[in-house]
């Protein structure tokens, strides 16, 4: 059972971040960086995020944002850095704005027209129902 | 009436929105620079070669430049590389290299086997100059103006179509770049 659980908790241990060892001041800090770099995009492997990537500008981009933090920025600066540099790509939970606004809105509209065409469709099945259980009653 | 039309409709719409999706797939990977139309950003580096010799933004201003980001580890710079000469032989526009988060001696042995096409190439070693210009992808190149305003940004190989169609038409007298 033991050996069991080992292989468990060492297979998870590979789940871990692609991350070489940073020191924080405090452990909210650190869970505050690891949340910010999940929220990041790694713009050189583009379906990644910052915390998983391994490419030599994830490492150099975390190795920044490690260094803000500890300069005592907060995530506000952070991420002001890097869209300022790398546009509103860079973030996974892009800002409700102009051009993201479909982004946003889509899937609520598609949601909408789905609601209201199941609303159709069983409304006019009822319909057809109650009209043949009344034409098989006569 | 409706009813049987609808699923046509919703097929049309569908084909519309996927073949729209496909053309913007074709460009995806290319990030639209935050930096065009903006100062450049600041930075003071050393030149390959003679690295006691630092070079800053404000040492760049005056005339239009290319600033082409280049690695000898980027195959893709290779490739761009006969296009980048010529450019540069051509005198149209001053063409200026950052070496990019290499190795100075890989550097210039790459410049040594297959030509220096560079006025000079700025060594950004650690790559943190690279981060101010958003550059995420060697080859890139940007085109900044005598102001120090970038204007354009080529991300991947500069080929002579974008010379012809992006680059010449920013040189001319009366474009903004003069």
């Amino acid at each position: 059972m033991k050996t069991v659980f080992a292989v468990i908790l060492v297979s998870l241990a590979s789940v871990t971040l692609a991350q070489e060892p940073l020191v924080f001041d405090n452990p909210e800090q650190e869970a505050r960086y690891i949340k910010l770099t999940t929220e990041l995009r790694c713009m050189v492997c583009q379906n990644q995020n910052l915390a998983d990537s391994d490419a030599p500008l994830a490492q150099d981009l975390r190795k920044e944002i490690h260094g803000m933090m500890l300069a005592g920025q907060n995530n506000d600066q952070i991420i002001t850095f890097l869209v300022d540099r790398y546009g509103d790509f860079v973030l996974y939970r892009p800002a409700m704005k102009g051009n993201t606004l479909a982004l946003w809105l889509i899937p609520g509209v598609l949601l909408g027209i789905g609601g209201i065409a199941v609303f159709f469709t069983v409304r006019s099945r009822n319909r057809k129902l109650i009209a043949q259980r009344q034409e098989g009653s006569n | 009436m409706i009813g049987r039309l609808l699923p046509v409709i919703i097929f049309l719409a569908l084909g519309i929105l996927l073949a729209f999706g496909l053309k913007i797939a074709d460009h995806k990977t290319e990030i639209p620079s935050p930096l065009i139309g903006k100062q450049m950003p600041a930075f003071s580096l050393p030149l390959l070669g003679q690295e006691e010799m630092m070079v800053s933004d404000q040492d760049l201003l005056g005339k239009p430049f290319l600033l082409n980001v280049w690695a000898s580890w980027c195959p893709t710079c290779r490739y761009e590389h006969p296009v980048i000469t010529d450019l540069a032989a051509s005198g149209i526009v001053r063409v200026i290299g950052l070496n990019y988060r290499d190795e100075a001696a890989d550097a210039q042995e790459w410049l040594r086997r297959f030509g220096n096409p560079y006025e000079f190439s700025l060594a950004d070693l650690s790559g943190r100059t690279g981060i101010d210009f958003g550059v995420y992808a060697a080859p890139e190149s940007f085109l900044v103006d005598a102001r120090g305003i970038v204007v354009f940004k080529q991300i991947g190989a500069m080929t002579p179509e974008v010379i012809e169609q992006e680059i010449i038409p920013r040189l001319q007298p009366g474009s903004k770049v003069q």
